[in-house]
This record gives C-alpha cells, structure tokens and sequence, in this order.
C-alpha cells in the first residue's frame, strides 16, 4: 500500500434508559419476560391509542447530557420517523430531529498515545425503541414480540472525530460510566440496553474533506466494533485503491463471519418523511427543572478520585478500581461510612471480591451484597468474633446470596470460641498428643509452636482466635 | 397543469406509503396529484417568511406521566385481532435475508 | 309526543320521572331502526343486545338514584371511528372489517358514565376522508330529508340516525366540518368544540391535530348537555386540556344583548347559494333583532385555508394510516409472500380510493426535498389564518356565517371530482386549522326543502358564548321541524329512484316496499324552478315570521 490513509469514525450510541416503564405508556420495562406479556394499546399501535410521554426519560436525557456538557434545548419536540417494518408498530418511531433534547456536548478521552482529545457530541435525543423479530424457521416466517417496543432510549450522536478503534473504545467506556454514574442506564452492550452504530469513512492523510461514508449496526461488543473497524477501513481502502467508489449505505456487521453486508432492499427508499408530532407537546426545560436535575447529579469518576485519595488516602489502584463502577464506589463509600475504616473495606473489594468477580464472571454492577453486611463483616473480624479464615468463607455466601454475616456464622456455628476453659481443655490435649514439638519448643526452636496452633486451631474448626491459642499454649508450655 | 407528475414520482410515492397502484389508479393518481398540487401551490402567493410554522395551535407543553407501572398482562387482548398468531407472537412475513 | 321526536333532555326526563323506562326507549330506537334504516343505512353495526343490557343497568342505576343527569337513559348513536370494547370498530373502510377494540374510547366512556346508552355505530366516510358519506365502505348513507341527497360528511351516518329517528343524538368527528355539515345538511344542532376539550383518545386518527370529537344533537340543549357529558381531561391524551367552565348547560340563556357578532364577507362572496346566503343573512337579522350587534368584516385568508388544511391533513393522515399493515389487526392479503409485497397488497385491498388518494398526496408533501415548501408552508400559514381570527375575536364575540356553499348535494356529484368536494369545505376548514369552536344548527331550508346550516364560531375556549348565541336564535327561530317524513312533504317532483346508480346501500332493495315516498308527477323539470310544498318564502329561511 503506497498512500497512507486515515479513518474518520462517528459514533450513535443508542442507550436503553433504566426506567420501571416505557416511554409513552405504564408497560413495564422489565426484561425478560414472556413475548407480549408487557405491552398495551400504545406500544402495539392500536387504532385510536395516543403518547405520554415519562417524565423520568426527560430528566435522564437531561442529566446525560449536563454530564456530556451539552446544551440543554429549552424548547424540543418529538418528531415521526416513517418507515415500515414489523417490529415498528405504528410504522413510524417517535423520535426527535428537528429540536433534539440536548445538543453541542464532548467528552475528554484519553488517547493511546497518553494524550487526551475531546470527542465532540453532536446532539442526544429520545427515542422509542422497536420490539423484537424472531425467526421462524419451521414456517418461514417472522414472529413480533412488542415487550420491547416504547422502550426509552436517548441516542447519542457524536461528531466524526475518532481516527481509530481504541478512540471509540475509550469514548464508548467514558459513556458507559458516566451514564452509569447517572443510574441512566445499567449500558450492557451482550444484553443490547447500549448499542453503537459506527460510521466510518476513510480519506488519504491529509486530506481536508471526508470521505464518503457507510453505517454499520449490529456490534454486540467492544471485541465486534474493533473487528468491524478493522474490517470496514479495509474494504474501503480496497475500494478506493482498485478505482471505485464507496457508497453511502447502512451496512450490517457479521461478527461470525467477520464481514458486512448491505442491509436495505430497494423496498426501502430511506425518506423518513419526519415531521413533528401532532400527538406529543413540546417540552420546555425551565431554569427550575434544570437546576432540580443539575443539583441532583451525583459525583462523577474524577471528583471521586480526587476525593478518594484526600479523604481516605487509599493508594491509586485501589482508586482506580472502585471507582470504575458507580455501584462498586456506592458500596464502599456506604460501607466505610458505617465501620469508619476504609482501608479494610478496600481491601475486601480489591482481594476476596474481585477474586470471586472473575471467577464466577459478575459484572461490577451486578455484586448484590449490601454495605451494611460488609461492614457487619468487617466488625466482626475486628471483635475477633469470628476469624480471618471464617470471614472469607462467610464472604464467599454474602457475594451469592447476601446473607447477613452474624446470623449466618451463628446459625452455622462459626462464631470464635472465647471460652477460655474450652481452649485451656484442647491446648492440655495438643500438649499430651505432641510431647515432642512441646520437647522442640521447650528447647527453644521457636517453630514448633506453630505447628501446636496450627494443630489446636484444627481441632477447634477453626473458631478459635489464633492469638489467644498461642498465648495459652506458650503458657501451657512453659509450665 | 404546472405540476408535472412523473411516473418514477408516482412509483416512489407508493414505496414510501405502501401503496400498490393499478395502471389505471396511478394515472389517475399522477392527475390527482397534479391538480392538488397546483391548488396548494397557491399558498405561495403568501409571504410567510417572518411566520414561524405552528404545528400546535395552543401553547400547552410539558405534559407527562410518572415513571409508575399502571399495565399488566394484556397479550390475549392484543393479539386478539391479529391476522395470524403464533406462541403469543404476532405473526408477520419473514424479514431475516 | 313519542319518543323519536323527543331531545336527550326530555327523554332522559320521561325516563327518570318513571314514564317511561330506558329499555322501552332503547327498543323504540331499535324498532325504528328496523323500520327505516335500510332506507338511510345509518347505521354500519347495531348492537342490540348490548344496548338493552345497557339499557337495563341504566334503568337500575336510575332507580337506585344513582343516575340523576340528563342522558340517563338516552339511547345514543357513536360513529364508527371511536373504538368501542368489544364492538366492531371499521372506520366505514375494508381495512378494518373484522377490528374489534380492546378499549373504549374516552368520551364514549364519559358518555356512559352519564347513562347514554350505545346503540351501534354509525356510517361515515372511511376513516372519516370525505364530505358525503359516499366514501363508506359499507354503502352510502342517504338524507333523511330526501334521499336522493347525501347526509353530508364525514359524520355523515350520525346526523342522518338523529334526523331519521333512528337514535336521540350521536357523537361525531370533526376533521374540517366533519360534524357540522352533516349537521346542517341533516337539519340538526352539531358543534366542534375547541381543540383539546374532548379526549381523543380511543378516536382513530384522521389529522390528529385537527380532529375533535363532538355532539350530533336535536337541538343546542342536548347539544350543551352531550358536550357537558364528554368534555374531560384525560391523561391518557397529551393534548387533553384541563378546563374548568365545562358546565356548557349554564349557559343556556336567551340573551345575546350587547354581543359583538361579525360576519365575514369573504363567507358570503362567490359560490355561496342565494337560498342559504339569505337564510344565514335572515339569522343575523334575527340575533340583532334580540340585541346583538351585527356588522360585516374582512377575516381574509379564507381562500388559503383549504390547501393549508389539505396539506397538513393528508400528511398527519399518511403517518397515522401506517400502522394499518396486516399485522396487528386489519385486512391482510391472503397473497402474503414477501414483507413488503404484503404490505402493499394488504394497504391497497384494505384502503378505498380517497383514502388512498390523501395518503398519497400526504406522503408525497412530507418526502424529501418537498417537506419546506408544502408541508412547513402549511404549517406557516395556519399561523397566519390564526392571527387572523385572534385579531377577528379581539372584535367580535362570535364570528356568523353558513355552514357550507350549497345544501347537500345529490348521490354522487361530489365524488367525481374531489377537488371540487374539497372547495366545500371553505367554510368550515379554518375553523379545526385554528383549534377553534363552532356550533352548526339549521336556520331555513332552500327551495328544494333541505335544510340550511348556520354556523356561529367562538374564540378559543368560548362554546359558552356559542351556546347562548345559538340558543338564543333558536328560541327566537321556534321548531325547526323534522326530516321523519319529510321526504312525503317536500318531495313532490322528485323521482325517488336516485340517479347515480352504482352504489351499494344496504337498502336498495327494500325502498320499494316500504311506502314512505310518493312520486309527485312533476318529472322533468329542473328542480329550480319547481315549486314544492311548504317551500315558500318564510320556509326557506327559517320558518321566521317576519
């Protein structure tokens, strides 16, 4: 390859709000459930059925955008996207073009070469999203489940200003946190509530104007959309340097087959004939709402951090780590509040539980134990009511089933034995069992002792406090 | 007639709005069309360009629901008139390539 | 009297006062539509054992004292595009034949609440696209008043039942005079009320932001009483307006001193009959004469509301006609192959050809490239029309002039030209552009007998001034009369045999037998010139001594 060539990358990002219901009516949201159990008039389209629209999805496209550093419009509207397909009910989308809800946003990335560059956002507007097309393949047909349909979605739009894969990596994870600071949106790319359209043209390095360029959908994961990158620049480039032309097309990726395909017919002319709709009202952003939701913005990553190393001195990486999940940052700034010892409870987040994390491959957002359980946790080391060893067996159920530690060690019998007579009774029985160690130890090899405790903790089941054992057979010994 | 519609408009016309016109529908479509345009091609006669275009006449906005679930179950009556059915699904020509 | 010719008001009287019962109104209906309706074809679906159930639960609340309103009782008519649970809902179109809804919709709820009781569902123009009730997928609906004529449209099927007795008032749809034409066409009260005011929830979409559902009524108290009943907010619908004054019966007053009424002369230029211009001119003279101040003025922009209204009508229409795919619900091609043969298929089998027509137009005015110049041209001189009318109202109370050119129509002149049906509408159509009320009711009849609307239109949020105006002329009017019969009256000369042949009125057959129409021997004749009985001077305009 002679020339050298630079990829020109903008992004829509489509991310599901986490509302309880739809965009337009009291469905639920709820994923997962059976086809066509959580729907309505309204999001099935029925003659006669009529939008209103769910205040929660206004405040959360607001909040996204304060958070991208957008222009908040104090005038928007909703407009109809015409275009025919089943998942598509009324067979047009309520969408927003003319006056979209936030416009004129960036976020600061952080390049490969350790730079930063700010990727600019375009505009973010609301949306309804389609209901889901299965195939049948026993009749050949295509079966429609509206659960989905009216789902709220925003899309964010960027401007084309990502030159490679790692740039839309890193500008889809700055996203990804900071809509799930915001509790927007839990932004699960395998369980499609984020989803990026890439749009990609290539032009020779240097060059002034863009190239022309093609969307491709369906990237189900980081992995896909750098596969897609990689894939498409290729078959641009191939294109341009055999003499023909790239045409301006919606493509869909193939992630198995590591290609892409065009995706319309001719039976789509693409003229959506948008226009406002007559169904809706406008919405206008008072200087009150916006203050309302401005105030209610939660602590973002970077504050946080700074926060982290001032407030409790925790070391950089375990910084780094906790605050990477808003949910992960919640539980320890909740747990450190109850115990007062943030440390301790760092150091649970950074060994036991990202340990158990990878191996039973939970999500960050998805660690379900509560604060007031690990600091109970925490409390009872430290009171020695339980060891060090029962602690993380007992942490082990709270990460599955977020049990309450002190009633799950009692019921369990896992509770320290503090009494002293039973520990005086079990030390007199390692002694008799062990009068060579005892001989070892009498006879200064301070090793042996080890071995006595480790042989008494053995026989306590591990219950006992290892420094109470060791004082009362270092006693017993001397005698 | 100033408006000249062509065929390729009437065929395109029919893609977007799903239409399938008979021979004899779409040239009666073509003059339809024509004569209507040429009817409403007088509302350029009006100088509106300081007139902002009002799509609601009232100026009510701001009008929401609460993020509360209010549905239930309703599949049965949802499907109930469908043209065909399958497994609580909607049944609709295949759309995979 | 019997209970045919009785209002709402009366008869929900009759029944609370224990004269009569709902059951044995509801039956009277019933019997009368068995007896005249396949001579009009009012009616797409009659729901007789729903209704003497109704009938029978509202008899019981009454009795209870739990039902103490004026439509207690009062066997109603509902056009057949607000969705009915469990009713057949068809929008008069193929496309929707075998539709039953799941919901009811909002103002037919209200209704009930206040103890109506459902007949069935009326004939219209399909999915409400047109001025005659010729549009109808099943059959076209005939005058009362003489059924060589249309009842008008697109209500057309609800002010016909009014007319001919074949239920005590109805709820129509008014798109562009939807209501109040038909009304006036019919000889009856109907009225648009101001954009907003009546939930259209459960109403399937035409031009949703024009749309309005309203009464189809006897005379203005029933009118007040049925806008009373169906007025809500509702939150079911975005552009559901919270209003307090819907007591709309308090302003049941005979007075209109001192009100400001202007008539604008652009509604009394070119293409206006002179049989209905001195009718409403009669009117006027009437509302002065109880001390209203009446002079002309220039409202301007008349000529632009048309193409404006069609414009941004077929294009909502075009968007809000898209769901009907032959998925969810609806007619689906049986030569269902591929996804989007099936649509086109299913579109074109379903959708009659004005349906189609404005889908097209709508489509067209809205794609690529033709949105700014037709579409937001529209939009931008429905802004003007509105200034127009607030400067209007910032001098006039209530603005006076006709319902409609012409007096309905004969069978079948309309629809061979539909820009011409279009033109029709001049009078009505700037009234739904600018969210506006107006009440229609009749003020004289032509020479040919058939009756002569007048239409009073109000400032926003201003029915209670229409309805007092309109009370006011009524009273001072006296009876209008009523089209059961009339037919026997008035239509000496004129062959009953309608000259248009081709359409399919579920009647046809059965005109013959029935023996409610006589031949007058005057055939051949221009219908001008022919003189018909109780057609003189005072008639025509109003039955007014002068």
């Amino acid at each position: 390859m002679s020339k050298q060539y630079e990829t020109v990358i903008g992004l829509e990002v489509h991310v599901e709000l986490a509302t309880k219901t739809k965009i337009f009516c009291g469905c639920s949201t709820a994923f997962g459930a059976a086809p066509n159990t959580q729907t309505c008039p309204v999001c099935t389209g029925m003659p006669g059925s009529l939008p209103v629209l769910n205040r929660q999805v206004l405040e959360y496209a607001i909040a996204v955008g304060l958070a991208t550093n957008c222009d908040i419009t104090r005038y928007a509207k909703f407009d109809r996207k015409n275009y025919f397909y089943p998942d598509n009910p009324q067979n047009y989308q309520i969408s927003q073009l003319y006056l979209p809800i936030c416009r004129n946003g960036g976020v600061e990335i952080e390049t490969k070469e350790g730079g930063r560059k700010t990727v600019g956002i375009h505009e973010i507007h609301m949306e309804e999203d389609a209901g889901k097309l299965l195939h049948d393949a026993w009749e050949d047909c295509s079966l429609v489940d509206y659960n989905r349909s009216g789902v709220p979605l925003i899309e964010i739009v960027s401007e084309p200003d990502m030159r490679s894969a790692e740039e839309v990596i890193a500008y889809l994870e700055k996203l990804r946190l900071l809509i799930q600071y915001l509790g927007a949106s839990d932004c699960k790319l395998q369980e499609g509530s984020m989803r990026a359209d890439v749009n990609l043209s290539v032009r020779e390095a240097g060059a002034e104007q863009f190239g022309t360029r093609t969307e491709m959908k369906n990237l189900n994961s980081f992995k896909a959309i750098s596969r897609a990158i990689a894939g498409e620049t290729e078959r641009q480039i191939d294109l341009i340097e055999s003499g023909e032309k790239v045409v301006q097309e919606t493509r869909r990726w193939d992630d198995v087959k590591g290609e892409s395909y065009v995706m319309r017919s001719k039976e789509d002319a693409q003229d959506y004939r948008y226009f406002p709709d007559p169904d809706l009202v406008p919405v206008v952003v008072s200087d009150e709402m916006l203050q309302k939701i401005r105030a209610a913005q939660p602590e973002f990553r970077n504050e946080k951090m700074r926060r982290y190393r001032e407030e409790f001195g925790l070391p950089d990486y375990d910084i780094e780590i906790i605050t990477e999940s808003r949910h992960m940052a919640d539980l320890f700034e909740a747990a450190t509040a109850i115990c007062g010892q943030p440390k301790k409870v760092s150091n649970w987040l950074m060994g036991e539980t990202l340990r158990l994390m990878k191996e039973k491959e939970t999500d960050a957002q998805d660690l379900c134990f509560s604060p007031e359980h690990l600091a109970k946790l925490i409390r009872l080391t430290d009171e020695k009511v339980i060891t060090g060893a029962v602690a993380k067996e007992v942490f082990e159920v709270m990460f599955t089933e977020n049990i309450d530690p002190e009633q799950y060690a009692e019921e369990k019998g896992l509770k320290t034995v503090n009494d002293e007579g039973a520990l005086q009774k079990t030390v007199a029985e390692v002694i008799a069992a062990n009068p060579q160690s005892v001989e070892d130890y009498r006879n200064g090899k301070e090793k042996a002792i080890g071995f006595l405790v480790g042989q008494t903790m053995k026989a306590m089941k591990g219950k006992a406090d290892p420094a109470a054992v060791n004082r009362i057979l270092k006693e017993a010994c001397r005698k | 007639m100033a408006n000249i519609i062509s065929d390729e408009t009437i065929e395109y016309i029919g893609i977007l709005a799903k239409l399938e016109l008979s021979g004899q529908e779409k040239e009666q479509a073509r003059s339809d069309m024509g004569r209507m345009l040429d009817y409403i091609d007088r509302l350029g006669e009006l100088d509106t360009s300081d007139v902002e275009p009002v799509s609601h006449v009232f100026p009510v906005h701001n009008v929401f629901r609460e993020d509360v679930v209010i549905n239930g179950d309703m599949r049965e009556q949802m499907l109930s008139n469908a043209p065909k059915q399958k497994d609580g699904m909607f049944v609709a020509p295949r759309t995979f390539a | 009297m019997r209970m045919t010719e009785m209002t709402a008001v009366e008869l929900s009287a009759a029944i609370r006062a224990g004269q009569v019962t709902a059951v044995e109104a509801v039956e009277e209906m019933l019997a009368g539509i068995e007896e005249r309706d396949a001579l009009y074809n009012c009616y797409v679906t009659v729901d007789r054992e729903g209704a003497l159930a109704q009938a029978q639960a509202v008899q019981a609340q009454i009795e209870a004292g739990e039902l103490t309103g004026p439509l207690a009782g009062v066997p109603v008519a509902v056009k057949d595009n607000l969705c009915t649970k469990g009713l057949r809902t068809t929008c008069a179109s193929r496309m929707l034949e075998n539709f039953v809804p799941t919901y009811t919709a909002e103002a037919v709820v209200n209704l009930r609440k206040a103890g109506a009781v459902i007949l069935g569902k009326t004939n219209m123009d399909e999915f409400a696209m047109g001025s005659t009730t010729e549009t109808s997928a099943y059959g076209v609906t005939r005058n009362p008043w003489n059924r060589k004529h249309v009842p008008g449209g697109s209500s057309g099927g609800s002010a016909a039942a009014v007319a001919a007795g074949e239920c005590i008032c109805a709820l129509g749809s008014d798109t562009g005079g939807s209501i109040r034409q038909p009304a006036a066409y019919c000889g009856m009260v109907g009225m648009k009320p101001t954009y907003g005011t009546v939930s259209r929830y459960g109403l399937i979409a035409y031009g949703s932001s024009l749309d309005q559902i309203g009464p189809l009524t006897k005379d203005v108290r029933d009118c007040a009483a049925m806008l009373e009943a169906i007025a809500s907010h509702d939150v079911k619908d975005s552009t559901s307006l919270q209003r307090q004054d819907t007591d709309f019966m308090a302003a049941l007053t005979e007075d209109v001193q001192g009100m400001r009424i202007g008539i604008p002369n652009d509604y009394l230029g070119e293409g206006l009959d002179e049989d209905v211009r001195a009718a409403v001119l009669k009117a006027a003279e009437e509302l002065a004469g109880r001390g209203a101040v009446v002079e002309r003025f220039d409202l301007s922009l008349v000529e632009y509301a048309i193409p404006a209204y069609y414009t941004i009508a077929a294009a909502e229409a075009s968007s809000n006609l898209e769901r009907f795919d032959g998925i969810k619900y609806g007619h689906r091609t049986t030569d269902d192959a591929g996804l989007h043969s099936m649509y086109r298929k299913s579109r074109s089998e379903g959708f009659g050809e004005e349906v189609k027509r404005r889908i097209m137009l709508g489509s067209f005015v809205l794609s690529s490239g033709y949105y700014d110049a037709y579409y937001l041209k529209a939009l931008r001189v429905k802004a003007l029309i509105k200034k127009a009318f607030d400067e209007a109202f910032a001098k006039y109370d209530v603005i006076l002039g006709p319902v409609a050119p012409t007096t309905a129509p004969k069978l079948g002149e309309s629809l061979a030209d539909p820009l011409k049906m279009y033109l029709g509408d001049i009078y009505t159509i700037a009234v739904n552009l600018a969210g506006l009320p107006a009440i229609s009711l009749p003020c004289g009849k032509d020479r040919k007998g058939l009756p002569i609307g007048l239409q009073l239109i109000g400032d926003c949020f201003q029915e209670k001034k229409l309805i007092r105006a309109a009370y006011t002329y009524e009273k001072s009017r006296g009876p209008f009369g009523t089209a059961v019969g009339a037919e026997k009256r008035t239509a000496a000369g004129e062959r009953t045999q309608a000259d248009t042949g081709s359409f399919r009125a579920s009647g046809e057959g059965q005109i013959a037998q029935c023996g409610m129409l006589r031949h007058g021997g005057k055939s051949g004749r221009p219908e001008s010139e022919q003189s018909t009985e109780g057609t003189d001077r005072t008639d025509r305009t109003g039955g007014i001594p002068s």
